[in-house]
């Protein structure tokens, strides 16, 4: 594997002494595409924005986030403000309340430009423009003078891809850009997304709850549970063979599109409390194979071949068994 | 915008004319101008030539349509007590009002908003527990209770101003500070509110995420947003420059507006009165419509008609 673009080790995040993130180690190379995904709260978002600095100041931050090497954590703020949008750059999930409501939309691209390219005057505007264009926003020199009230979800998510495409980030972290917006739109921004990796070259973390989204859009998923990532592995691998009992939950709540119809099965009982957190794993208690051995410590990550790995002591078990099948 | 500016003038007069209404109303119904202004033990023919001489023996509408009909033609009546015009009795105190009003809002606002501002971006810090602490002091203390507090202290005890009256620049500083803390303290409230609504919003976020320096965020990104609503707290400020200083005024003896107002309404000079009212309700109407058309100036969404992008993404 090449040397990762970057790399958060034992990222831990704590809100107000109760820790939201437990521990995260994950690599991204460059130019390559990981899901992750999870039910809300599972800290999904909070582990980008911890590696951006971006959690407000009673989050208390530790562990290690690399940026080509250079330690990303409590970095200096000048440090900090040349990688946010020139190397790393983040879109959210509402697009209408993440623009500026009082900037104009190219203002708000141009700026993203003079940050990190050094642009201005005509020059920037041109660039701004082509951006636009670049994110399939029609009439886009008109569009430059729009407010962002002015403008529909989608495009004003277009808008959050452009100004975040300004400053040629080698990574886009989208958390969760497809969710407030409609269905027919949500595919169109996910195959934007796609084609701009492809033009550009650029990794792209895609943070989603929606497998679907992230099987189609990433080469690689990490699935997360309370904190911690529990399973990751290639998107068709994960699909064809999960090794985590949560995963396996996951993929069984998906409705099938060939087949018969059959029953969703959900996951019974909810999300431990951070207060609560059993010692061990933390899906134990919802777990339909739970043995008294998982409420002992919290599993390690096991190695299932081709970059599978999975959080769960009784994994090379399932996996087996899967294979069997199959077989 | 002409239609804009047309409702708006049009409700501007509409509150006016009730709020002459309202004068001219609630003055006759609480008391007998010619029994007061002639003294309890005037003959009775006296008062009655003096209803006769002003007007008043004549039924209340026709009064009322009178007066009304005066003032369109700008006429704002003559004070019964010295028999000057109403306007003109007034118009001598408005220097003197506002040689207090303005300096105590260039206090408010040069202290309260960089207060508030500062409250909001040390959250929960000593700095913005302190800022609080005062402003709350500064807002729940009656400004005639921190007037006489600045008396006793800086007048009577250390002996370093003037206690009252309007002989020098000197007389002014402890009216001035008096009306410019209570404000302050209000705008510095308003303006951290204001300003933590706005630093919790996704588009701050957005600024950080893509590399804009905090200060700037703080300038570029989040004031002009925290400045729409605080603008209306400073529209009813500027809107009170000539009738705010009531109290004040009469604490520190400073022959302003606000005590005219006190000797008029106690002396039952309808027309001064009534003369004054108008002027409060112009000024704080006229304020009020620079606040709606400030509005629209710095916030796009509530300009008029916006011309939605046809289309989806």
């Amino acid at each position: 594997m090449t040397a990762p673009l970057v790399s958060l080790k034992g990222l831990r995040v704590a809100f107000d002494e109760q820790l939201a993130l437990r521990g995260i180690d994950l690599d991204v190379a460059p130019g390559e595409s990981v899901g992750l995904v999870g039910e809300s709260g599972c800290g999904k978002s909070v582990t980008w924005l911890a590696a951006l600095g971006l959690l407000p100041g009673r989050a208390t931050v530790s562990g290690s986030v690399k940026l080509d090497g250079q330690e990303l954590l409590h970095a200096r703020p000048n440090v900090l403000d040349r990688v946010r949008g020139g190397r790393i750059a983040m879109i959210f999930q509402d697009p209408a309340s993440s623009l500026n409501p009082v900037h104009r939309i190219g203002k708000q691209i141009i700026e993203a430009l003079r940050l990190h390219r050094g642009m201005d005057g005509p020059q920037a505007r041109a660039e701004a423009k082509r951006l636009l264009d670049q994110v399939g926003i029609p009439d886009a020199a008109r569009r430059l003078d729009a407010w962002p009230h002015e403008l529909s979800g989608g495009q004003n998510q277009r808008v959050m891809i452009a100004i975040a495409l300004a400053g040629r980030p080698e990574l886009l972290v989208a958390d969760e850009p497809t969710t407030a917006l409609d269905v027919t739109i949500q595919a169109q921004i996910l195959t934007l997304l796609q084609e701009l990796r492809k033009d550009t070259g650029m990794a792209l973390v895609l943070i989603s709850h929606d497998l679907g989204v992230v099987a189609d859009s990433c080469e690689r998923v990490c699935v997360m549970y309370a904190g911690r990532i529990v399973e990751q592995a290639p998107s068709a691998r994960l699909f064809e063979a999960p090794a985590h009992p949560y995963t396996r939950g996951l993929l069984g709540a998906l409705p099938p599109l060939h087949g018969p119809r059959r029953k969703l099965s959900a996951i019974p009982g909810g999300v431990p409390e951070p207060w609560a957190m059993p010692p061990g794993c933390a899906f134990a208690p919802r777990c339909s194979m739970h043995v008294s051995a998982c409420d002992a410590a919290v599993p390690e990550q096991v190695g299932l071949g081709r970059g599978h790995r999975a959080s769960c002591i009784r994994a090379t078990l399932t996996v087996t068994q899967d294979q069997a099948a199959y077989a | 915008m002409i239609r804009f500016l047309g409702s708006r003038l049009l409700r501007a007069a509409i509150t006016i004319i009730m709020v002459v209404t309202f004068a001219f109303i609630v003055l006759r119904l609480s008391g007998d101008p010619a029994q007061i202004i002639m003294g309890a033990d005037a003959p009775p023919e006296a008062v009655d030539a003096f209803r006769t001489a002003w007007g008043l023996d004549q039924p209340l509408l026709l009064q009322y349509f009178h007066y009304f009909g005066a003032i369109l033609q700008g006429d704002l009546g003559r004070s019964m007590r010295d028999g000057r015009d109403a306007i003109v009795l007034v118009a001598e105190r408005i220097p003197a009002t506002l040689a207090l009003t303005i300096p105590a809002l260039v206090i408010k606002l040069g202290l309260g908003i960089p207060a508030g501002i500062t409250a909001a971006l040390y959250r929960n810090s000593f700095i913005d527990r302190a800022v609080m602490l005062l402003a709350v002091a500064g807002f729940t203390v009656p400004s005639f209770v921190l007037g006489l507090l600045l008396v006793l202290v800086f007048a009577v005890q250390l002996g370093w101003l003037p206690s009252g009256g309007q002989e020098s620049w000197r007389h002014a500083i402890l009216p001035i500070i008096t009306m410019g803390v209570g404000g302050a303290a209000v705008l510095a409230r308003f303006t951290r509110s204001a300003m933590l609504e706005v630093l919790g919003q996704p588009y701050i976020r957005t600024a950080s995420a893509k590399g804009v320096p905090w200060r700037r965020v703080v300038w570029g990104h989040a004031l002009p947003n925290a400045a729409i609503p605080t603008v209306t707290i400073i529209g009813f400020m500027v809107g009170s420059l000539i009738a705010g200083a009531v109290v004040v005024e009469s604490v520190f003896s400073w022959p302003g507006v606000g005590r005219l107002l006190v000797v008029a309404v106690a002396n039952r000079d309808l027309a001064v009165v009534q003369c004054i009212l108008l002027l409060v309700a112009a000024t704080m109407v006229t304020a009020n419509l620079v606040v709606d058309l400030l509005y629209g100036l710095l916030d796009p969404r509530l300009r008029n008609q916006p011309k939605r992008a046809a289309g989806v993404a």
